[in-house]
């Protein structure tokens, strides 16, 4: 197939849920049956991005397809330079990946909301808003500049604000909404400088030229500090969009969405758009900026499980969980483990999107109730979401034979090996603490909502199984948690074609200087591996730093998992120890994790209660000094005509008047003249010529 | 005896004109009016004649006195009819009062 059917038809998957978005808002309310239309839509899509997939995948393994073309150009302008935009459209197994998952976990989601919005009165707006999503997500994925990244950022923005605020009545889900989006407003100003910073100097958006220019030694402003602060500028979306510290608050507030919502935009694919971000700029990630990311996601990961496993809102827990798992796909990027963290972002897309749909089908069997304490048994009266939940559980706990096994053993595997190369060994130690956080709190969710007795026995009594149309979802979600579409290898996914094949990790073009030691070019090569046509450039070094932690990281991740799973049991299942107990004794660390690290109230005590005051004080300032200053004008403007009305009063009137006053008294001395006698006049005559006489007297 | 010069007839012509004048001026009656103008004329008269005599002009001063004497007589005639028809009007010719177009 050649390259130009292959852009056609991801041109087609992208604008296939546009279409479909635009007959939803018109005609959804006239013909309630067109969410079908879309749900089709998303099937097509589905089907031609495993078109491309294949194709890609299968046999143009090493072959990048770019498609672009000039959208305006301004020819020369002065001060600046050449100014044109170019779009287009790059297709690499990233892309196409992206592009199967998107559109399968869209097009599940669909599926699912058929069963789980039924009876919805805005179904078809929800509709239409899925297909925006999907429209824009597709356009992150598949766009090769950053301007239309950004665009089709916000454009995520934007319909993930307006589903999580679809139950707007609600006042809880319209402020989640607000807050997601403006807590994602200060990411992207961070990423907007970040791209403003690249054009400004190159001139371009396209990701190839800027790393073409940076490989070239041109350095933003000249200055090395310039490009490390393009890095973290653009990873600051990232940090907005896949909600890490200290951005990740808005996440678990945007649970008050639709669930299917929560699983398709804030679980799989929305909030891993800054993974995937961070994966496409990557190459021009200097040392500096690496480690901040590594550090933010790690941090991120630990704060999120710690938060997790105190939760008791179901959908909350599953949200922490997310965020603390976004933080390990970061850190992976940080490290350099690259194919690992976007590996883990594919994985755990599926998983998650479980957990979040089998959540939704419980919630819905329990009536809309969220609280775990409530729950209980459940397994029983649900048998195929306990065991597909249980797969997910399973998956994103690293249990081996389980996809998230394969990712998250790669990517600790490069903590491990980053940490012993540079001494960050704060990284690894956060990776390790997570996977037995992350194995305890999800079997605590399991245990508690599906193991022992119902708690509430009437919505107990109540709940059953979800139909077809739900459940069907999960169970495909579940075949994919199973580790056999990414290696053959259930231990290890080195020798796997998605690691070894399909995801080679890109060259960096930063100056080597500005490198970490282990990813130095290395002439020498011994780390050479060619793989899919782009050299995966690793110093010897790091290869055997990678080989020395293979088994211990392995081992130690299967180990930790277990103990966090033992633990879970062992309090919960077996009731050895009462968890009140535990919550007594270690209170403050309790009410610590319970109230998220008191995040949000540090929030509104510093920057709402800031905006606020600082609201305050601008008003003041316009209440006295902007109309002080207006009033004061008027004021002036006031003085000023009272004296010019003054003016106009006296002295101009006053010389009108005067004048008429002078001519009249001219006129009346001089109307005695005019006596109407002629003799007078004559008088006048004498006297005048006598006059005359004397002043031009001839003699 | 007096040697009677130009100068006896200016002052006799001036003091001619100064009594016309005065009574042009001062005469309420519109027919003393008049006189006073014949008055005026009659002292141009005694001049035209005097220079007549005194300068080379020939008879040219001479024959203009009898120009002023028929237009004097004309001016009598016309002037007497206007006070007649003032009389009409008014019932009197006081010239001081004649001054309807005034207000």
């Amino acid at each position: 197939m050649s390259d130009i059917t292959l852009v056609n038809l991801s041109l087609i998957i992208l604008l296939l849920p546009i279409f479909g978005f635009t007959i939803l808002i018109f005609f959804g309310k006239r013909f309630p049956k067109l969410y079908l239309l879309e749900t089709t839509f998303l099937g097509i899509a589905f089907v031609l991005a495993a078109i491309i997939g294949f194709v890609k995948l299968g046999t143009l393994t090493e072959h990048t397809i770019i498609f672009q073309f000039t959208w305006i150009d301004f020819g020369k302008l002065p001060l600046f330079g050449h100014l044109k935009f170019i779009l287009g459209v790059k297709i690499d197994n990233l892309t196409a990946i992206m592009l199967l998952v998107v559109t399968l976990i869209s097009f599940l989601v669909h599926v699912y909301s058929i069963g789980y919005m039924h009876g919805d009165k805005r179904f078809s707006r929800y509709y239409a808003y899925l297909g925006l999503f999907s429209f824009s997500m597709l356009g992150i994925v598949l766009t090769h500049n950053l301007l239309t990244l950004y665009i089709f950022w916000e454009l995520v923005g934007l319909s993930s604000y307006l589903l999580i605020g679809f139950w707007f009545e609600k006042k809880s889900a319209a402020d989640a909404g607000k807050k997601a989006f403006l807590v994602n407003r200060v990411g992207d100003i961070g990423m907007f400088l970040g791209i403003l910073i690249l054009f400004t100097n190159y001139h371009t958006f396209t990701y190839d030229s800027i790393f073409a220019a940076i490989g070239a030694g041109h350095l933003p402003f000249n200055s090395p500090a310039w490009l490390t602060a393009a890095g973290i500028l653009l990873f600051m979306g990232a940090v907005g969009k896949s909600a890490q510290f200290p951005l990740h608050v808005w996440l678990p507030d945007a649970m008050e969405g639709p669930t299917p919502v929560s699983a398709l935009i804030h679980a799989a694919t929305m909030v891993a758009a800054g993974v995937y971000m961070v994966a496409r700029i990557f190459p021009m990630l200097t040392a500096d900026a690496l480690l901040v990311i590594a550090l933010v996601g790690g941090f991120t990961s630990f704060l999120a499980a710690t938060i997790a496993i105190t939760q008791n809102d179901i959908k909350k827990v599953l949200a922490y969980s997310t965020i603390s798992q976004l933080g390990y796909m970061v850190m992976a990027l940080g490290v350099g483990s690259y194919a690992y963290g976007f590996f883990h972002l594919v994985t755990h897309a599926w998983f998650k999107a479980l957990l979040f749909l089998g959540s939704g089908s419980v919630i819905q069997a329990m009536h809309h109730e969220q609280d775990i304490r409530q729950m209980g048994g459940l397994r029983k009266k649900m048998p195929i979401t306990y065991y597909t939940f249980l797969v997910a559980t399973l998956a994103i706990s690293g249990v081996p034979f389980f996809s998230g096994f394969l990712s998250k053993d790669g990517l600790l595997l490069g903590t491990y090996a980053f940490g012993s190369l540079t001494g960050h060994i704060l990284i690894p130690i956060f990776g390790f603490t997570v996977v037995v956080l992350t194995a305890f709190y999800m079997f605590r969710l399991v245990i508690i909502t599906f193991h022992g007795e119902p708690r509430n026995q009437e919505k107990y009594d109540h709940a059953k199984e979800s139909p077809k149309v739900m459940t069907i979802p999960l169970i495909v979600l579940a075949v994919l948690s199973f580790f056999f579409w990414y290696s053959p290898n259930p231990f290890s996914s080195e020798s796997g074609w998605f690691i070894s094949k399909w995801i080679p990790t890109p060259h960096s073009v930063v100056p080597e200087n500005m490198r970490f030691n282990f990813m130095k070019t290395a002439g020498e090569a011994a780390g050479h591996v060619q793989n899919g046509g782009e050299a995966i450039v690793h110093s010897p070094m790091y290869m055997e730093a990678l080989h020395h932690a293979h088994y211990p990281a392995m081992i130690l991740s299967i180990l930790l998992a277990a103990l966090g799973i033992f633990l879970a049991y062992w309090i919960y299942q077996w009731k050895k120890v009462d968890p009140d107990m535990l919550a007594d004794r270690f209170n403050w660390l309790y009410k610590f994790s319970l109230n998220k690290w008191y995040f949000d109230e540090l929030y509104h005590a510093t920057f709402v209660a800031g905006t606020v005051g600082l609201g305050k004080v601008l008003a003041w300032f316009d209440s006295n000094i902007v109309d002080g200053v207006v009033n004061g004008a008027a004021w002036v403007t006031r003085k000023v005509s009272q004296f010019s009305g003054a003016f106009d009063h006296y002295v101009v009137d006053g010389l009108v008047n005067f004048s008429a006053f002078a001519s009249g008294f001219l006129g009346l001395v001089l109307k005695k003249f005019q006596t109407g006698k002629v003799q007078t006049y004559v008088v006048f005559v004498v006297f005048s010529v006598l006059i005359l006489l004397l002043i031009f007297r001839p003699f | 005896m007096i040697h009677v010069s130009l100068t006896h007839y200016l002052v006799v012509s001036a003091f001619l004109f100064s009594f016309g004048l005065y009574g042009v001026v001062t005469r309420k009656n519109a027919v003393m009016v008049l006189m006073g103008i014949e008055l005026i004329l009659n002292s141009a008269n005694i001049n035209f004649v005097a220079f007549s005599k005194f300068g080379n002009y020939g008879l040219n001063g001479q024959i203009m006195a009898l120009f002023v004497i028929i237009l004097a007589a004309a001016e009598a005639a016309i002037a007497l009819a206007i006070v007649l028809n003032i009389y009409k009007t008014f019932a009197h010719v006081d010239v001081d009062k004649i001054n309807n177009l005034k207000e």
